[in-house]
């Protein structure tokens, strides 16, 4: 029983994992420039696929070094002609296109890579299970969790001292004093969702070497993605951090008890967090409204 | 009779007499009856979904939910409790209704992307809930084994199961009653309530509007439409189908509303006889029509955001 329930406690905590990158970098997008990015998932897609058709070159190292930073170019790209001309128009269109775009990566990657799920190859010495009693913990998922603790302190780290991310964190607060600054936010915007895309295309690689690749992938994980925004609070960062991990563990724990709820208590979490608390839980008043 | 009224009227004759003899000239022009029916039906949805989103400027990402419920509802009915069609459509709409109230009450305080962002989530529970309870809603399969049954006047019995033309005119019917509520509520002063709200909800407070309370309204008579456009459509196909309840539909929902025009009452019927042919013929052609229906997205926001009637009325003026 302890075995179990450690085991579905790890499960849950990697995939919370995943969700905070992928939460993160929709909050982010969401906090600066009031976008739901809903072509999120297909980000995540695209990065895991450029790490697939890269890794036979230069390894899965380089493959995780550059991907991501691939995939942020080409968000770079989509935000620079597409979302751009839709910043100050009401919110619906941009989720209207993003929704279109997701459809449209979605088709474009079963287009160019096939229906079928795509396996990438990892380190072999990531591969082996630790010990035998704990042979759900291997290298990798702990090198997984690694990394996106990396990233996710990276991310902290910039947003707390460099010049982009304090601008960053301005702009979420109120984005016409910083552009009566002087400070060009058009190109704020820009960087920011740079390093949104950059997060999703960094879990699409992380994703493919767990759980191989599909066109689909990215639809699955990005709905607990905007639960655990609204659980952990709209506008907090630490919040969606706390949310992703929460949702994670949440449905292990119910995966050990009652399997066929392990999805529905996600959205059952909301819905008290949304009743007794509707801030969210690190949310500031008035921010969701 | 000013221009402008006598305008109207006959705007308005045109629609309903395109619409009564639908099934005469949709045949000549390469189209089938039942085409038409589920145009129809479709475009009762997105108009309700543009009574939310175009007359009270809330945006619902999460509104195929209670279309989903609406379908299962009368599914249910008919497969379980009785077999009767109106029965059916009544149980659809209550269903729908009921639960877009009762979320209503934790949505209507969010604004802008937020109150789409949480419309979503909420939306999804029941695509779960129907994707996972099997045992009595068919899980992925779907709910089979229930077709939509004659209705019987007493005198004279109606067949809508085998006659297209039959079926088509009774759900034109059902249309023209639910339109006719919506039009109805959007001329009585709680309709310029509705309206006061989107085009500035800080001043319709200030003015003693309690604006919560007509938003959950608006949002919970939406609700019922759409599951009374969801029990239609299970009618329509004998089927009822969990990604009817998913956020992909409510999605397409709000696309047939802005391409039509989101600003117009009659927009988004034509948004939906628009996106559905060109879904109908694009999955015909293509197997890459998910691309091509994308693009279309992409292409209507960025060009056409006042959708075609919005378009037409521009150029004219």
């Amino acid at each position: 029983m302890t075995q179990l329930l450690l085991f579905n406690v790890t499960n849950g905590l990697i995939i919370g994992a995943f969700y905070v990158l992928m939460a993160l970098g929709l909050s982010l997008i969401l906090n600066l420039s009031n976008v739901i990015n809903f072509a999120h998932g297909g980000f995540l897609v695209i990065g895991g696929y450029i790490a697939y058709t890269i890794t036979p070159y230069i390894g899965f190292w380089g493959a995780l070094l550059l991907a991501p930073p691939l995939t942020a170019v080409i968000g770079l790209a989509v935000e620079r002609v597409l979302i751009r001309p839709l910043y100050g128009r009401d919110p619906l269109y941009s989720l209207l296109l993003t929704f279109g775009l997701a459809f449209m990566i979605e088709d474009g990657t079963r287009f160019i890579w096939g229906p079928q799920g795509k396996p990438v190859t990892i380190p072999a010495f990531l591969a082996q299970p630790l010990s035998n009693d704990l042979f759900f913990i291997t290298g990798y998922r702990l090198f997984m969790v690694a990394v996106v603790m990396i990233a996710v302190t990276l991310l902290f780290l910039l947003l707390r001292y460099t010049r982009l991310g304090i601008r960053i964190r301005a702009g979420t607060l109120d984005l016409e004093t910083v552009a009566a600054l002087g400070i060009n936010v058009q190109m704020l915007r820009s960087l920011n969702f740079a390093v949104g895309i950059f997060l999703a295309g960094l879990s699409g690689v992380l994703a493919a070497g767990q759980l191989g690749l599909e066109p689909t992938m990215g639809t699955g994980l990005l709905m607990p993605s905007f639960i655990a925004i609204i659980v952990g609070g709209i506008g907090s960062l630490p919040g969606t951090l706390v949310g992703g991990l929460l949702i994670g563990v949440a449905s292990g724990l119910t995966a050990v008890f009652l399997p066929a709820a392990s999805e529905a208590v996600i959205y059952v979490m909301m819905a008290v967090v949304l009743l007794i608390r509707p801030r969210g839980l690190f949310g500031e008043e008035g921010m969701m409204s | 009779m000013s221009a402008e009224s006598t305008r109207k009227l006959i705007a308005l004759a045109a629609i309903w007499i395109t619409l009564l003899l639908a099934p005469y000239w949709m045949a000549p022009l390469g189209g089938y009856t039942a085409l038409a029916t589920r145009v129809l039906v479709l475009g009762l949805a997105a108009m309700s979904v543009n009574f939310l989103l175009g007359f009270t400027g809330v945006l619902s990402f999460g509104h195929a939910a209670y279309f989903g419920l609406g379908a299962y509802g009368a599914g249910l009915t008919l497969k379980f409790l009785a077999l009767s069609t109106p029965l059916a459509l009544v149980a659809g709409t209550l269903l729908g209704g009921v639960c877009g109230a009762i979320l209503g009450t934790l949505i209507v305080r969010r604004r802008g992307v937020y109150f789409a962002m949480v419309t979503i989530a909420f939306g999804q529970v029941f695509y779960y809930i129907a994707f996972q309870w099997s045992s009595l809603t068919g899980g992925d399969d779907g709910l089979r084994g229930f077709s939509r049954q004659p209705i019987d006047f007493g005198f004279f019995k109606l067949d809508i199961l085998s006659s297209a033309d039959n079926f088509y005119f009774f759900v034109l019917f059902c249309f023209a009653l639910v339109v006719a509520a919506m039009g109805f509520i959007l001329r009585s002063p709680f309709g310029r309530t509705m309206i006061a709200i989107r085009e500035n909800e800080r001043r319709s407070r200030f003015l003693g509007i309690p604006v919560e309370r007509h938003i959950w309204i608006a949002f919970t008579l939406s609700c019922f439409f759409m599951g009374f456009a969801g029990a239609l459509y299970a009618l329509v196909n004998n089927f009822a189908d969990p990604r009817g309840l998913h956020y992909s539909q409510s999605g397409d929902f709000v696309m047939m509303a802005v391409m039509g025009g989101m600003r117009s009452f009659w927009g988004p019927l034509l948004g939906a006889a628009v996106f559905v042919v060109l879904q109908d013929y694009l999955s015909s052609v293509t197997v890459n029509w998910m691309s091509f229906v994308g693009l279309l997205f992409v292409l209507v926001v960025l060009f056409f955001p006042r959708g075609l009637l919005g378009f037409i009325q521009r150029s004219k003026a």
